[in-house]
């Protein structure tokens, strides 16, 4: 092995041209790996981000006839906080209401809140671009879209009819732009308090809204909740509320695989035929060495050598470029403000698996001219000169 | 221990499948300890076919080859590379280093096949070898940078490194001049005195072949002359 390993460097250093030709071949093959996969994975996660990372990722909400819950809080320590994949608990009441002002009415979706709980997982404090948060009962937030049509200002008193429930006086004490229209002209936000005192059912919400450590295995969590909880309660996830962007996302995943796999192919076939010509070259000295008495096997080890020491070169030099052109594509390639079009996402293991995939497949490559080197037959190479 | 080191019995040997060539025809032959042979013949006679049965390197189509007493015809090709890199020195006409290393690491390459520690002991050997065929100066020269006469010089030293009874040599002197031959030869001999190694090498040149203990001349296949230096004693087959 040794002997092997020995010769096998000497070889490649006996000929640098081709083996430097060869080791820039794997490099550029894993630096687009590399960077293909950093670039996907780190548009995912954006996208995911965006999708759900200020949204409930699992949902219980409760079927009965009103359709509160009144025992959340011991709901929550019995069924919720065994589960550790679990980030955040939060409670809400929603109610449907109509905003009305001297001249205009819009239809507003109340909901009430746990601020602290909320605010990890909406992060409201992040979104108000005016004004502040409720602190106490009868104050609210409203979103800039809704302001602005409706012409309303901070610090002024509106008032909220709903339904069966009478009127209700509110104060707007901030504004919030979430970027989402559908959320920005209709969410009123406030405290749970001032719903729960609006509804006067007591101590009531209607959803509890949870944020988990790995959203892609929420599906996996709703289904043990839902046992858990049995049918009395729904529970839903991010994943059935947004079928078309997992598929699209693992239309992603799949291309992104889809071109490492003939990269790496590329790769495995460039290194297999210059290893093979590498064979020919050098049959004059596996003639001598066998003649010298070395063994098929070994003989077959200087090339698989061969092929593990131009893929760990590779690797190491197809991470660098890789790395490299990722953060080129972030100073270059980005926004008007400055950020980058594409945050991309640096994957530790990510890397070390490219790497491991490029020195596996320089090896595998060697396969090839490994088992032609055994054939060499001592007398044809002496016979040729 | 055998007072053979060598034996042949009946060795034929058939190139081809559909048109059969019969490169040897039958030979009988015996090399006794630390005897010096040549082989003379004319080229396409057989006499490389057979160096190189006698190697290992080729198996015949029909006979026997007995190295050191034992029937190769019985041992895999694991077994012949063991038998090659321990019992056998080889030196070929194109003296076939390996160019990436240096004249030193070819000399010890023996050594490393075998999987051998390279002890103090090997590396003093190494370098008496060196010594002896007047390389120490140019050890540490890669083999391409080496004269053809010292290239050599340095295959000769590496055929000795691993101290076996038997150096078979295909035209060691082929390509070499004169003044080179005559040295490598004078080598030879030495060697064959000092350390009782057997040598069989294959020649054209007749007046080398006469320096030799025994000539056998090799015609169509056949021993056409086995005869020993004193030149009364000549057996004609």
């Amino acid at each position: 092995m040794k002997l092997s390993l020995q010769i096998a460097w000497r070889f490649l250093k006996s000929a640098k041209g081709q083996t430097i030709m060869i080791v820039l071949g794997i490099s550029i093959g894993v630096s687009v790996q590399v960077f293909i996969g950093s670039l996907i994975q780190g548009l995912q996660i954006s996208l995911v981000d965006a999708t759900i990372g200020n949204s409930s990722q699992v949902t219980i909400t409760r079927e009965n006839e009103d359709n509160y819950i009144r025992d959340y809080e011991s709901l929550e320590e019995e069924y919720l906080n065994p589960y550790e994949d679990i980030a955040v608990v939060s409670f809400a009441l929603d109610q449907p209401g109509t905003l009305l002002d001297d001249t205009a009415t819009s239809p507003v979706f109340m909901r009430g809140f746990d601020q602290e709980r909320s605010n990890q997982i909406y992060q409201f404090d992040e979104k108000i671009i005016d004004g502040r948060m409720p602190e106490s009962e009868g104050e609210v937030i409203l979103g800039d879209v809704l302001v602005e049509d409706m012409n309303l200002t901070i610090g002024d008193t509106y008032q909220v009819n709903v339904v069966n429930l009478g009127t209700l006086s509110v104060e707007l004490v901030g504004v919030y732009d979430f970027g989402v229209t559908a959320i920005d002209e209709s969410w009123m936000v406030t405290s749970l308090g001032t719903l729960q005192n609006l509804l006067g059912e007591g101590m009531v919400i209607s959803s509890i809204e949870m944020q988990v450590k790995e959203p892609f295995d929420a599906d996996v969590l709703m289904e043990s909740l839902q046992s858990d909880l049995g049918s009395e309660y729904e529970v839903s996830n991010w994943k059935d509320q947004n079928a078309d962007l997992l598929s699209g996302l693992n239309g992603q995943s799949v291309s992104s695989i889809m071109i490492q796999v003939f990269v790496t192919l590329s790769v495995v076939l460039g290194i297999a035929s210059v290893l093979a010509i590498t064979v020919l070259q050098k049959s004059k000295q596996l003639g001598i060495l066998k003649a010298m008495g070395i063994k098929d096997k070994e003989a077959s080890m200087i090339f698989l050598s061969e092929g593990f020491i131009l893929g760990v070169f590779g690797a190491i030099g197809g991470v660098s470029l890789g790395l490299g052109l990722s953060l080129a594509f972030t100073k270059f390639a980005v926004n008007p403000d400055g950020t980058p079009v594409v945050d991309l996402y640096i994957d530790p293991w990510f890397i070390v698996l490219s790497a491991g995939i490029a020195i596996l497949a320089a090896s595998l490559a060697s396969l090839i001219p490994a088992r032609k080197s055994s054939k060499i037959s001592v007398i044809e190479v002496i016979k040729n000169g | 221990m055998a007072k053979y080191v060598i034996e042949l019995k009946d060795i034929k040997k058939v190139y081809g499948t559909t048109v059969k060539t019969e490169a040897l025809k039958g030979i009988n032959l015996a090399f006794e300890e630390t005897s010096f042979t040549s082989i003379i013949g004319q080229s396409g006679s057989g006499k490389s076919t057979l160096l190189n049965i006698i190697g290992t390197l080729d198996r015949p189509s029909e006979g026997l080859v007995y190295v050191n007493g034992k029937d190769t015809s019985k041992m895999n090709k694991n077994d012949l590379s063991e038998l090659r890199n321990k019992a056998i020195g080889f030196i070929f006409q194109f003296h076939y280093l390996l160019p990436e290393f240096t004249a030193f690491e070819n000399v010890l390459m023996p050594i490393r096949i075998a999987k051998e520690k390279i002890t103090d002991e090997m590396i003093n050997r190494a370098n008496e070898l060196m010594d002896l065929v007047g390389l120490s100066k140019v050890k540490d020269n890669l083999a391409n940078n080496m004269s053809g006469g010292q290239q050599q010089r340095t295959a000769i030293a590496r055929a000795l490194m691993n101290q076996p009874k038997i150096i078979l040599a295909d035209e060691p002197t082929g390509n070499l001049d004169s003044d080179t031959t005559k040295q490598i030869y004078d080598l030879l001999r030495k060697i064959n005195k000092e350390l009782k190694t057997t040598f069989i090498i294959i020649t054209h040149d007749r007046k080398v072949a006469e320096e030799a203990d025994r000539i056998i001349e090799i015609k169509d296949g056949r021993v056409n002359v086995d005869m020993t230096h004193k030149k009364d004693e000549t057996n004609e087959d």
